[in-house]
């Protein structure tokens, strides 16, 4: 599993071309959504939550079609799928590589959001909600990017597939994060966690259950 | 070809003079409600296909269960019938939720707990039929299929649960105390409409999936004739 982490970190690391990707287009998503929303210091205690949300949301899915089509492209999927290990292994060891990237990106929008909008982003407690909600996307998105590369309409397909079923998480996070940085009461933040919380567990016992069935041949 | 089993052709009879006793049911047996006056009786038949629509991707969720532990392609041919039906009746229970919001609440739509998670529904299992046109392979279709079935029935009661958080405007029928536009109490005769209007789309359910699933055997039949016709 963590053989597979280390392949994808070194191949990055030579490349560079996904971590770049991502960060670009997330950076565009943010400039985007300044025009679209005229975000000014008043609306933006409001809608700081959102537009960060719906940023790592677009970036995640760009950098999920990316590492599972690399996989698929070059037929490596059928060389990691030879290899004599667990077909769980491959799905954490995938999902972790994802998981890391989106974690380096969301590491680089968080200081630079901070800047451009004078709001301060580096709560504790901000950054517990940034890491549930990456974990179940990237759980949920891992299990579908790698069936969405598989099929004829594969790059269209990812964001259908996905944005339906990670709602839920999405919803949650967006919630948790305008909570705390409006300063509501943590009795307030507690339920959107729960959901949270709920919602990695289950669906990364779904995906660690059927993940078996979406690589076989 | 296998002949229409007698049991489907007396189903399809029954259904038929069920759904008209149930629109004698709705249009004359119920009394017109005082308030909302004839449009309430659109709720008997908006809350009958919502009900068809969840129980179709409760029985996609669990044909793709068992065509995963036991990979027999009728498994799935069953799904994708059900997934079919339900895609078509939460539509039309949109619809109607849309026409009754209009008459009591003045719009046709607002971004409501219940009507959110019924689009959001709706388009996971729009998501599912692309998925499966995208696939050649039958094998792998299915097994797509029956996982990503599997994924959204998890998804929709944690997306209901995570908007119900927020606040609801929609009537509660059954259980507690609503004070929300719209609510009423059931007089007998509505509430006999109303169980009578469930039985009978369940009824239109079982039916349809029972014609949808032989119309997918045969177009299946048809396929693997085709495909050996042209590899001779």
């Amino acid at each position: 599993m963590f053989a597979i982490v280390w392949k994808d970190m070194a191949a990055e690391l030579r490349s560079r071309e996904l971590l770049g990707a991502m960060l670009v287009f997330a950076l565009l998503v943010i400039l985007i959504f300044n025009f679209a929303l005229e975000l000014s210091l008043r609306t933006m205690e409001t809608v700081t939550a959102g537009v960060l949300w719906v940023t790592f949301t677009f970036a995640g899915t760009l950098g999920l079609n990316r590492s599972m089509s690399i996989e698929k492209d070059r037929g490596c999927l059928d060389g990691l799928l030879l290899a004599p290990v667990d077909r769980s292994a491959l799905y954490f060891g995938k999902a972790l590589g994802n998981l890391i990237f989106m974690f380096i990106v969301e590491a680089i929008v968080l200081p630079i959001f901070s800047m451009l909008y004078g709001v301060n982003l580096f709560n504790p407690m901000l950054l517990v909600v940034i890491l549930l909600g990456s974990l179940g996307y990237v759980a949920v998105g891992t299990l579908l990017a790698s069936m969405a590369v598989q099929a004829r309409t594969r790059d269209v397909l990812l964001p259908i597939l996905l944005f339906p079923i990670v709602l839920p998480i999405v919803v949650a996070a967006v919630k948790a994060s305008n909570g705390i940085l409006q300063g509501f009461a943590m009795a307030e933040i507690w339920p959107w966690l729960n959901i949270m919380i709920a919602y990695d567990v289950i669906f990364v016992a779904v995906a660690f259950m059927v993940f078996d069935y979406v690589v076989e041949e | 070809m296998d002949p229409m089993p007698k049991t489907l052709k007396a189903l399809s009879w029954l259904t038929g003079a069920l759904l008209i006793a149930a629109l004698y049911m709705v249009w004359i047996y119920a009394p017109r409600e005082a308030v909302m006056g004839d449009v309430q009786r659109v709720f008997y038949f908006h809350v009958a296909v919502g009900w068809v629509g969840m129980l179709a991707f409760l029985a996609t969720a669990a044909a793709g269960v068992i065509y995963l532990l036991r990979g027999e392609l009728r498994w799935d041919r069953l799904a994708l019938s059900s997934v079919e039906i339900g895609v078509v009746f939460i539509l039309v229970n949109i619809v109607t939720g849309s026409i009754w919001a209009r008459a009591v609440w003045g719009t046709w739509w607002t971004w409501d707990p219940r009507l959110v998670t019924a689009t959001i529904m709706e388009l996971i299992y729009v998501a599912y039929l692309m998925l499966r046109q995208g696939i050649d392979d039958p094998n792998r279709r299915a097994r797509f299929g029956a996982v990503y079935g599997i994924f959204g029935f998890i998804s929709v009661p944690i997306t209901f649960l995570s908007i119900r958080l927020l606040r609801t405007i929609h009537p509660v029928v059954f259980g507690g105390e609503s004070t929300v536009d719209g609510s009423f109490n059931m007089e007998p005769e509505m509430l006999q409409a109303f169980m009578f209007s469930l039985l009978t789309f369940t009824f239109v359910f079982v039916t349809l999936l029972w014609h949808r699933f032989r119309l997918q055997t045969r177009t299946e039949q048809l396929e693997q004739r085709k495909m050996s016709a042209l590899s001779e």
